[in-house]
């Protein structure tokens, strides 16, 4: 991307800079009902991606291993490992097998 | 620590943020137009990201986790100023169930454990029975920058903009602490909040200071973020501010303090967000034998925020940058500028001082002596003579990086 700086404005942001000023103090607070969106978005269809949907949806969105970078097999199982022992993700071996090697097919290093 | 006193006399918080806006929209038309997804740049992963403005109370965010949410502070953003607009200030849950729906009248902060006298305190107790502090301090994830690790590292993949600042008022947690009397033999205080784990059996999101910290006067429970009430994905109501410390002390709808008289064994302080005991918490891809240790403080960093990676600069005539830096957990003693690839360096000039945990702006005037590609990088300094390094931080969980910053321009 390229972008040509402006030399002027430098200086006058700097004149602008924010302070928080006098405002009334916050004497009350107002309840909130709000809505938190989740994600229905599941993995892309493939060998696992069962095993995928079914045991990481539960506590995160796909977009959180989506969003991961490529990694070894060694470094995705102990992510899974640390998901099962820390997190107490209720996977059975079978499942693992499947969730490591979607990982490795889909975001691996080799 | 200030009480009440940051906020310069005199100068109304609307005019301010009017003429702010002038100058800032005019930097960022051209790029902010209708763009959906943003770039960050980096190999070895998925380096685009959805912008979001789905989210209750927030604008124009970068879409990390849709769920947890994790949303990031677009970048340009810090170029408008120190404080970090509500609606922008970055956003960072650990487990997905958390409410959308408070009730002010009946939310009870519970102080318990080692005290002579439980409390159960109503946000009117709290807004009106305490002495009021305000005080400017950074949140940063630990894991802020994890992105730029080489090589990468898994875990939440933020590029610089899981930080925020803002002027939180509130009530200090000794103040509290001192209401419900520590009992002599007390060592830690745990703190929760309104989130709990998906899972049976899974660790609740807790996280343990020392008593001394604790009780240190600057640890606060804030109920308000630049004069307004808390957005809820930033904690509404309440929300542990500990100045100069990681984010993820920082407890988010802040419900239960428990005063321990032995050391926190639960998962997030026992075990998790552990860094190597080493300089700069930094070691080789592949060493072992070091021992890890808790992230704790923020590190210095500097950042420059009106000219990014592959921007055109002009050659032969002065130009000006500016940015904005943080200390860590102590003041900006310097913020320098070079423009020769880290050969020379020269000092910069700090703007207003917001207080020692706030982010300060500095700029200054450059000329790139001759046309082709250049390297700019900055680099804090600290009040304690703790200047970012040069080289690049790692370690596997990736936490705690503040390399200093290169940004690649064009002289032309």
């Amino acid at each position: 991307m390229q972008r040509a700086v402006l030399p002027v404005l430098g200086a006058l942001c700097l004149f602008l800079l924010p302070h928080p000023g006098e405002t009334a103090a916050i004497t009350t607070l107002k309840s909130l009902k709000l809505d938190v969106p989740a994600s229905d978005a599941m993995f892309p269809a493939g060998p696992g991606s069962d095993a995928m949907n079914n045991n990481c949806l539960a506590c995160h969105s796909a977009d959180h291993v989506l969003n991961q970078p490529s990694l070894s097999r060694e470094a995705w199982q102990e992510v899974v490992n640390k998901m099962i022992t820390a997190y107490k993700a209720p996977i059975g071996p079978d499942d693992v097998k499947a969730i490591v090697d979607y990982l490795v097919r889909t975001k691996g290093t080799s | 620590m200030q009480d009440n006193d940051v906020r310069p006399r005199g100068l109304t918080r609307r005019r301010v943020l009017g003429g702010m806006g002038i100058a800032s929209l005019a930097l960022m038309s051209s790029r902010a137009s209708a763009q959906q997804t943003v770039d960050l740049h980096v190999p070895g992963g998925p380096s685009t990201r959805t912008i979001t403005t789905s989210y209750p109370q927030k604008g124009r965010m970068i879409l990390q986790r849709s769920s947890p949410p994790w949303l990031e502070t677009p970048f340009e953003v810090f170029d408008k100023g120190v404080f970090t607009p509500n609606d922008q200030h970055y956003v960072s849950w650990h487990w997905a169930n958390f409410p959308g729906d408070i009730d002010v009248d009946s939310y009870r902060l519970t102080v318990r454990g080692q005290v002579n006298q439980t409390l159960s305190l109503s946000l009117k107790d709290i807004l009106q029975g305490l002495p009021r502090v305000d005080i400017a301090a950074v949140n940063q994830c630990a894991g802020a920058s994890r992105l730029y690790a080489e090589p990468r590292v898994a875990g939440a993949q933020w590029a610089n903009g899981s930080m925020s600042n803002a002027i939180w008022t509130g009530v200090r947690l000794k103040d509290v602490l001192d209401r419900a009397g520590v009992k002599a033999g007390a060592i830690q205080v745990r703190f929760g909040g309104l989130d709990e784990p998906v899972m049976d059996g899974a660790p609740k999101f807790l996280k343990s200071l020392t008593i001394d910290h604790a009780r240190d006067g600057e640890v606060m429970i804030a109920f308000g973020m630049n004069d307004e009430q808390l957005p809820l994905l930033n904690g509404f109501p309440l929300r542990l501010v500990v100045p100069g410390w990681c984010g993820v002390y920082w407890i988010k709808m802040l419900n239960d303090i428990e005063v321990l008289d032995h050391p926190d064994t639960n998962y997030w302080t026992a075990t998790g967000y552990r860094v190597p005991d080493t300089p700069h918490n930094t070691v080789k891809p592949g060493e072992t034998g070091f021992k890890m240790v808790p992230v704790t403080r923020n590190a210095p960093r500097s950042f420059i925020t009106n000219i990014r990676n592959g921007d055109s600069v002009p050659a032969g005539t002065p130009a000006s940058a500016r940015g904005i830096a943080f200390g860590g957990d102590c003041g900006v003693a310097r913020v320098d500028l070079s423009i020769d690839g880290g050969k020379s360096w020269r000092p910069t000039q700090l703007g207003i001082d917001q207080g020692t945990y706030s982010f300060r702006q500095w700029q200054t005037q450059f000329t790139l002596p001759a046309r082709g590609a250049q390297t700019l990088m900055v680099r804090c300094t600290n009040t304690r003579n703790e200047a970012q390094p040069d080289f690049r931080i790692w370690n596997p969980a990736g936490y705690m990086f503040n390399t200093i910053k290169t940004t690649n321009v064009v002289a032309a």
